[in-house]
């Protein structure tokens, strides 16, 4: 796992997995659709990656589908980042 | 043709989903006033079935109390039906301005507005008294009618997890950099029945210059030794910025809700919340209903006092039989079954045997925590109890559940 999946791991474990939950977050763990991360919650996420990798993120591309698993939100930022 | 043939082939497959996913809504008939006992058609065009009531938000058991039923009749007959007017036109009479007084007196707040409903205060306060440079930081299980409102303001959102006081005050941290923080929580969580840590957040409130709004619908009337609410409960009185609370569940149940709390909050919310303005607030009827309930539960504690008694009664009997259920203070009793159709399995079940109670899974409630809500009233008597649990023990027998936990239960039923 590279340095922004892990990254993005780690904050998701920080932010949204509660404590005593023994939930496993890999890179394709379904975090919206499998209850993990709300689409209310998910607002916090965005603003973090935004800030941490100094990117905007789209509203139109932040969308549940979008930072569905650690993979494909990474995949988002690496895009945005290349511009 | 604008309603084409594609179209309504569109919007039937959205509802077949909606079937297909197991989340279709049937309404239940219920040919009788709201109470502990009442006379229920489902499904529809099938025989009456008398059944024990232990979903309803009647908390206090006022829906049909006969001094409301009067006070409201008495409404009607001196300030009549309707008002055909929003508010600030020609909508406002001396009953809505005294029933605001006596919420405020009753919440222990500086200043009260009427809403439609507390849907409509939570959907109109935020965008009213908070600005772009604002944050509002809100507990992850807070009502959704919270969520609706906070979309429509331009503050900043943010969220901590569920009652989680350290992840809440990294986040104020965070935020030291807004013009304003603003901590929202619900006070009785509705889906868990658990109580908001009033008082710390409180504390963390002044620790990090935020301001606390509270929604205290599952609360107001019952909650703290004479009902004031969750703020009274935690010793907090006087001190929480906004509290949004309705008529429609312990307060006769009509229907109503209000923003009540700093002076200027509320003004600005009768200046600027949309809901309010564009809408006709509270009917006579209700509002002359509401001022009586009020009167009736200031008089005396005796409902709530009722309500506690019965609320431990039920967790014991419940606890007793084996049934796992989440532990709590409210009259909101979680019984746990973690599987979806187990829960939904064992409503139907309870209600051939006479007993109505609804089962909530994903996404009413997280993935893998499908439970039973059960809701005591100050309407019940202990018989009702008791033959409760027996329905209860009866239909916790058949699916073999009683004296198991989490574990055993996933391990028979799956998540």
């Amino acid at each position: 796992m590279d340095d922004l999946r892990q990254t993005i791991r780690d904050y998701v474990i920080k932010e949204y997995v509660e404590e005593g939950d023994e939930t496993e977050i890999e890179l394709q763990t379904p975090l919206i659709s499998g209850g993990i991360v709300d689409s209310f919650s998910m607002v916090s996420l965005k603003r973090f990656l935004e800030k941490k990798y100094d990117i905007q993120i789209p509203d139109d591309e932040a969308t549940p589908e979008a930072f569905d698993n650690v993979e494909r939100i990474a995949a988002l930022v690496e895009r945005i980042r290349q511009g | 043709m604008v309603y084409s043939e594609a179209i309504r082939e569109w919007y039937k497959n959205e509802l077949q989903s909606i079937r297909e996913a197991g989340l279709f809504k049937q309404e239940r008939y219920i040919h009788a006033p709201q109470s502990a006992e009442i006379e229920v058609e489902f499904p529809e065009g099938s025989k009456l079935r008398r059944v024990i009531n232990l979903c309803a938000n009647n908390y206090l058991g006022l829906s049909s109390h006969p001094d409301v039923v009067r006070a409201a009749h008495d409404g009607l007959e001196l300030r009549g039906y309707g008002m055909s007017s929003v508010r600030f036109i020609c909508g406002t009479q001396d009953i809505h301005r005294e029933l605001e007084d006596k919420l405020s007196d009753f919440l222990g707040t500086e200043d009260t507005l009427l809403f439609p409903s507390c849907m409509d205060a939570n959907a109109g306060v935020f965008e009213a008294v908070l600005t772009e440079q604002d944050v509002m930081i809100a507990d992850r299980l807070v009502h959704a009618s919270i969520i609706d409102g906070m979309r429509l303001c331009r503050a900043m959102q943010d969220s901590f997890k569920h009652s989680d006081m350290g992840h809440l005050e990294e986040k104020l941290q965070e935020h030291q950099d807004r013009r304003v923080r603003m901590i929202i929580t619900d006070g009785v969580f509705s889906m868990d029945g658990d109580l908001a840590k009033l008082d710390e957040i409180v504390k963390l409130a002044r620790q990090y210059d935020a301001m606390v709004f509270l929604d205290d619908s599952h609360a107001t009337g019952f909650i703290g030794v004479t009902g004031r609410g969750t703020h009274e409960h935690c010793g907090v009185l006087g001190e929480i910025d906004v509290i949004t609370t309705t008529l429609g569940k312990a307060l006769g149940g009509a229907s109503g809700g209000c923003v009540s709390g700093r002076r200027e909050l509320v003004e600005l919310c009768r200046q600027r919340a949309r809901p309010y303005l564009f809408s006709n607030t509270v009917a006579p009827v209700i509002v002359s209903g509401a001022l009586k309930v009020l009167e009736l539960i200031t008089k005396t504690t005796e409902r709530r006092d009722k309500l506690e008694w019965n609320t431990k009664y039920w967790r014991k009997l419940l606890g007793e039989a084996g049934f796992d259920v989440r532990p709590g203070d409210s009259p909101i009793v979680p019984v746990m079954l973690y599987n979806a159709k187990l829960a939904q399995d064992i409503a139907r079940d309870l209600y051939d045997e006479g007993i109505y109670v609804i089962g909530f899974f994903f996404p009413v409630v997280p993935k893998g925590q499908a439970r039973i809500r059960t809701q005591l009233s100050a309407a019940h008597e202990q018989a009702h109890l008791d033959r409760a649990i027996r329905a209860f023990t009866k239909v916790g027998k058949k699916y073999d559940i009683l004296g198991k936990g989490k574990k055993e239960i996933v391990a028979m039923y799956g998540l």
